[in-house]
């Protein structure tokens, strides 16, 4: 198997592995590990290929190995984190200018363990319903294998092929369930997304490269980019790992690509993918473009992350299906973690260390929380789709009642999501509020009121996060049924469950120790900041002097207040809750079995106030009416919708630009047999000028 | 002078009571709470008039505040709530611009008017620089409102709350003649009584206060 | 040793003091407000009665309602007493003044607002979630505008928490900032939207066009309501005095000080409390409800003062 990959003209065994088996073997215990986890990741898409419906223990065998590959990741990470970075391991194969190699710092190792936690809940999870067919198995271990490449990689080439990996194995998923037209479009515009991002990043790449004449990181470290090759590099950075990560204005693809794909991948997208992408973005702008950069660098990422966080935030309320609705929460998260990393720029390049390792910290815990809550909550929507048959919000409702424990961890899920204490949401919030409060000490006044408006935004988006986790928990898991399949859910299985409340215990325990979380990834924080963090311990903490959160202090406070009101009130009345049928301001219900659903709030009338006070203005959310006519007997028709502003602005433009480069090239049909001779012969004689020149000068 | 001093504090609040004023102008939508608003400016800037006057020991900055809380807080307001009841002419506010888009703008005005007072007035004294950023900043909020209203009336609130601002700027610094002011106030009746006169015609002619119906009846004679 | 004890006590006797003054005041600003209108309105005692009453009836479910009905209402409550806990009001230095963070405030007031939206939505009817969605979009707006507004005073004091912007304000010679003045109308504004008073919301009506709040709590009965209406009064007592300890900060006991102090801090609090309970009661009796969607208008008008605000703190900044 692995002759048949050295066999390929690009990969050849470089002289320097066969002679290094020391070198090897001193860098055993964590960067080797990786690798035989990674290969061995690799190696279970084979079995997976006569896998299916019929054949079930295929699909628990590849979902099992990746669960075991998945806690691998994990413990490598947390053995890097706390045993400091190994050596980078040369690879055995390798481009023909030089070799792989394999490094894992402390930057990488946080992002594979959130790689990791991702992955083992999501493999997990997938272990309790049956596998689908072989087409949407194969790609699942080829996925996470591509996104603990990218993290593990030692040099461009290794990172750009993770990359690629992941994206295309991605994409196999999305497009997995191709029978609808939908899917076909949602796989269609991913891909589309996917090349252009990988080409910007393969740009990019070379660019870093040409100055330093060589791809491993190392080599890149010293000699940094200046002028306008760093600002080349940076806008293609931005527009290459932004739209990989879902940045505003190129994440028109997340909405429609998320959903499409199965349940636990979906949560691996959401909750790794994206993750993986800012990693690549962090590796980028923070390490590999010197140590220094302007401040001015960290305003685009301020200023898309803010509009990111709101933009999300608010189709996150529009929107009447629970996977789209998660994946446009994903949108408004991404953008807080792009907020906070623009923040670490900017204070990194006026030297404020203290606040620049405040700022990183705040991405780098936002990362992991979200990681573990939107896993949880795709999970949860997930099982709601098992159980209930239907992913449309208008469809479901009252589903406490048929499935106790899905709810309960969606509603801690979606608590930690909505950014309240003490869960884990809050911790990383806080810290980014906090960075956002002291940004006025960057000095310039015009960064100082962008500072002001950012904090404006971010507030206004957490609060439409919240709006948004409550319409997802009210209108599904509260209320009462809104179709007959709905009311006949039921529990979904052991480990499905399993998944679940491991996740929401993980969402609790994160929020109760974001000290320790952030102790952890102390050499990170200190990689992205360029200065030492302080030490946590159980709370968090804002600099010296400043303010102070303890969660776990919140948590005991909130329970001694809950035990004091209930034995308090156990004595003053003591009666027991009486059942009777609603009150409803009067209004009597027809008596059908499970209520009138149209008499409960659809997801549309939620969304009303929002739509109408922010929607119009932002997404150009329209209310269409059509009354008949006196007299004529027809029901009317009221319809609302909205539309994403990358659609008329970027797409629609793009796809007109490509149907008109599309005519200019069909004129070169027409050539005769003297001019397509001659274009090869005009191609030729300017590569040989090209070549000319360069030599030359 | 600096904060904590009460010279200083004083003269601050009032010219930033001045400056939450033009705001609220700009906020309101009935031409009643607009004109209360537009009678408030005028007693606080009298008020302004008067405390520099006492701070900077020039007897005829009282008078310019009297002249201030006369004209500007009492009579003309009251003669504008004549004209709306009198002769019967709106009392909603129309805008060729949004409220919250009219805000905004007013905003990145005072952000602009910062801007360009701090550089340029690098010599003077901290007092003197934000006292004169106050006094532009509702000067050129006057300016976005007469811009920004299709009432006639509105228009002429806009324009006091403009001369509002220059002569808060004028009181700020000291030794200006009395002789200025009075020149200024006179200019400004004059305005306003032509300014009724022009609302009248209008009035009687398109039996609505709009300016923009004008436009229409370019060039015709009678 | 002494000090911890004091910050013990203080910290024990404020919670007292504030669960004891909550629905006096909420009577209390109801009987100015009856006054005013020429009515001679009831006692300020009389919420105090009407939880009483409240607690001795039979708590009344739908049917369909779940956990969420019985668990959110202790759920609100004990969030609105925690963060009430940590605002001072007669005394700095309380035992819990390490925690006392205004960003932790407003999280709590968050999930007690999550809580109250849960419970409309629990049972699936119409004026629930009515009442929900507007409320989650007047926090949508109300919360920029307080983030921007606290931006003033913690750039002053130099830290978020609640016990040293009240030391800072009150010892370190600011004098009188229009940044302040401009950030105290912003949060005012924000206070009357949190609490659902005219003009955003009335709280004493049970009408569709006017009531957002009480909405969520038709469903609500016995001591579910009596928790719902004691957090209510929670609620309006933390906005009054966290406005009263960052901007009226005069005669508010020193860490540290003794019974004397306390007693006079006690003083001070009372006569500033009664003051903006007048002022409110005032204000709601002059204006009339505006509608729905030009609420966002009002907040958005308390943003752009509190950026304001902010800017020319930004100036003075740069110039001293």
């Amino acid at each position: 198997m692995l002759r048949a990959c050295c066999d390929v003209p690009l990969l050849h065994l470089t002289p320097r592995a066969i002679g290094s088996a020391s070198e090897r073997f001193r860098t055993f215990p964590v960067l080797s590990a990786l690798g035989l986890v990674i290969l061995a990741m690799l190696l279970l898409a084979v079995p997976a290929a006569y896998g299916g419906p019929e054949r079930g223990w295929v699909g628990r065998l590849v979902h099992a190995g990746s669960l075991a590959g998945c806690v691998g990741f994990m413990a490598i990470a947390v053995a890097a984190l706390l045993g400091g970075a190994p050596a980078p391991l040369p690879l055995p194969f390798g481009p023909p200018w030089g070799g792989a190699r394999l490094a894992l710092d402390a930057l990488g190792a946080w992002f594979l363990l959130i790689l990791g936690l991702a992955g083992a809940l999501a493999s997990l999870f997938a272990l309790g319903h049956p596998p689908g067919p072989a087409r949407s198995l194969v790609p699942y271990p080829l996925f996470l294998a591509g996104m603990a490449l990218t993290l593990a990689a030692g040099d461009l080439f290794t990172l750009l092929l993770g990359f690629e990996a992941m994206s295309f194995a991605s994409w196999a998923l999305v497009a997995a369930d191709h029978e609808q037209a939908e899917n076909r479009h949602a796989a269609r515009r991913y891909l589309g997304f996917a090349l252009f991002a990988g080409a910007c990043l393969a740009a990019a790449a070379g660019l870093l490269a040409a100055g330093a004449g060589a791809l491993d990181f190392a080599a890149l470290r010293e000699r940094p980019p200046e002028g306008w090759r760093a600002a080349a590099i940076l806008a293609l950075v931005l527009a290459g790992a932004g739209a990989k990560a879902g940045m505003v204005p190129l994440h028109a693809w997340l909405p429609l690509a998320h959903p499409a794909a199965p349940s636990h991948v979906s949560a691996l997208m959401s909750g790794a993918m994206t993750k993986v992408a800012l990693y690549v973005l962090a590796r980028f702008l923070f390490d590999l473009c010197g140590p220094a950069q302007p401040v001015w660098w960290g305003v685009p990422l301020l200023v898309l992350g803010v509009a990111g966080a709101v933009l999300g935030g608010l189709r996150a309320n529009l929107e009447a299906d629970t996977k789209t609705l998660l994946a446009c929460s994903t949108i408004e998260n991404i953008g807080l973690i792009l907020a906070a990393l623009g923040l670490a720029l900017a204070f990194r390049g006026r030297d404020l260390g203290g606040l620049a390792t405040l700022a990183a910290g705040a991405a780098l815990l936002h990362a992991l929380n979200h990681g573990v809550f939107k896993t949880l909550l795709f999970l949860a929507a997930g099982a709601v789709l098992h159980a209930a048959g239907s992913r449309r919000i208008d469809r479901l409702g009252g589903l406490i009642h048929a499935m106790p424990v899905t709810a309960a961890c969606a509603m801690l899920g979606a608590g930690a999501a909505a950014a309240l204490p003490p869960l884990s949401g809050f911790a990383s919030e806080w810290l980014l509020l906090q960075s956002l409060l002291a940004a006025w000490k960057l000095g310039d006044i015009t960064l100082q009121v962008l500072a002001a408006a950012a904090l404006a935004l971010v507030g206004m988006a957490v609060a439409l996060a919240a709006a948004a986790m409550l319409r997802l928990i009210g209108l599904v898991f509260l209320g009462r049924p809104r179709t007959p399949r709905g009311a006949g859910a039921h529990e979904v299985g052991r480990l499905e469950r399993a998944a679940l409340v491991l996740a929401a215990a993980l969402t609790l325990a994160f929020g109760l120790l974001p000290g320790a979380l952030l102790d952890l990834a102390g050499p990170a924080v200190a990689q992205l900041a360029g200065a030492a963090p302080p030490r946590h311990g159980l709370g968090l903490l804002a600099g010296e002097g400043a303010a102070a959160y303890l969660p776990w202090l919140v948590a005991l406070l909130l329970a001694a207040c809950l035990l004091a009101t209930w034995l308090l009130l156990r004595r003053r009345s003591p009666q027991a809750t009486q059942r009777g049928p609603v009150w409803n301001g009067g209004f009597i219900d027809p008596p059908l079995v499970f209520g009138d659903p149209l008499t409960q709030p659809s997801a549309g009338g939620i969304a009303q106030p929002l739509r109408r006070m922010l929607g119009t203005s932002l997404l150009a959310a329209r209310e269409v009416v059509d009354m008949p006519r006196p007299g004529e007997p027809r029901a009317g028709h009221y319809a609302a919708s909205f539309r994403d502003p990358s659609e008329p602005f970027l797409l629609a433009p793009l796809a007109r630009a490509t149907d008109a480069l599309a005519g200019r090239a069909e004129r070169l049909r027409d050539f005769s047999l003297r001019q397509c001779l001659g274009l090869g012969f005009a191609t030729l004689v300017l590569l040989l000028a090209l070549i000319a020149w360069l030599e030359g000068g | 002078m600096s904060f904590g001093q009460l010279p200083y504090d004083v003269a601050h609040v009032l010219g930033g009571a001045m400056l939450l004023l033009s705001c609220m102008l700009l906020y309101q939508r009935r031409v009643a709470a607009v004109i209360t608003a537009l009678a408030l400016q005028g007693g606080v800037l009298a008020a302004a008039a008067a405390w520099q006057g006492y701070v900077q020991g020039a007897p005829q900055l009282f008078l310019t505040a009297l002249i201030a809380l006369l004209a500007k807080a009492v009579l003309i307001p009251l003669a504008l709530r004549l004209l709306v009841r009198r002769f019967d002419l709106d009392r909603t506010v129309e805008t060729a611009l949004g409220i919250g888009a009219s805000m905004l703008a007013g905003i990145a005005l005072v952000a602009l008017a910062i801007l360009v007072v701090l550089p340029v007035t690098g010599g003077a004294q901290a007092v003197a620089r934000e006292d004169l950023a106050l006094a532009l900043s509702v000067v050129l909020l006057g300016m976005l409102m007469m811009i920004t209203r299709r009432n006639a009336i509105l228009q002429v609130v806009g324009l006091m709350s403009l001369e509002n601002g220059l002569i808060l700027a004028a009181v700020g610094v000291a030794g200006m003649p009395l002789v200025v002011e009075l020149s200024t106030a006179a200019l400004v009746l004059v305005v306003l009584v032509v300014g009724a006169v022009f609302l009248l015609m209008i009035r009687g002619e398109f039996a609505s206060t709009d300016t923009g119906l004008v436009e229409r009846h370019r060039g015709e004679a009678e | 040793m002494m000090q911890a004890l004091a910050a013990i006590l203080t910290q024990l006797l404020h919670v007292a003091l504030v669960v004891l003054a909550a629905p006096l005041l909420v009577g209390g600003i109801r009987w100015l407000k009856a006054r005013m209108l020429g009515r001679r309105g009831a006692s300020p005692l009389q919420p105090w009665r009407d939880l009483d009453k409240l607690l001795r009836k039979r708590p009344v479910l739908a049917e369909n309602a779940s956990a969420v009905s019985e668990v959110a209402p202790y759920l609100g409550f004990a969030a609105c007493l925690t963060a009430l806990a940590l605002v001072p009001s007669f005394a700095l230095g309380m035992a819990l003044a390490p925690l006392a963070d205004l960003l932790l405030v407003a999280g709590l007031l968050a999930l007690a607002r999550m809580a109250l939206a849960l419970t409309g939505l629990d049972v699936g009817t119409a004026f629930g979630g009515l009442g929900a969605a507007r409320e989650m979009s007047f926090a949508s707006f109300a919360e920029p505008a307080l983030l921007v507004a606290a931006l003033s005073f913690v750039m002053l004091a130099g830290s978020s928490n609640l016990d040293q912007i009240a030391a800072a304000l009150r010892d370190g010679g600011f004098g009188l900032r229009i940044s302040l003045a401009l950030a105290a109308a912003a949060m005012l504004a924000v206070a009357v939207a949190e609490n659902a008073r005219i003009p955003v919301d009335n709280p004493a009506t049970h009408l569709e066009l006017t009531m957002v709040h009480e909405a969520m709590l038709l469903e609500s009965s016995g001591r579910h309501l009596a928790l719902w209406e004691a957090q209510a009064a929670l609620r309006l007592t933390l906005w009054l005095a966290l406005i009263v300890a960052i901007f009226l900060p005069f005669g508010i006991a020193p860490a540290g000080a003794g019974p004397l102090a306390w007693a006079l801090g006690l003083l001070a609090w009372v006569v500033k409390m009664a003051g903006l309970a007048l002022a409110l009661a005032v204000f709601e009796s002059a204006i009339a409800k505006m509608r729905v969607f030009r609420v966002p208008e009002f907040l958005g008008a308390a943003l752009l003062l509190a950026l304001l605000a902010a800017a020319l703190l930004f100036v003075s900044t740069g110039l001293s």
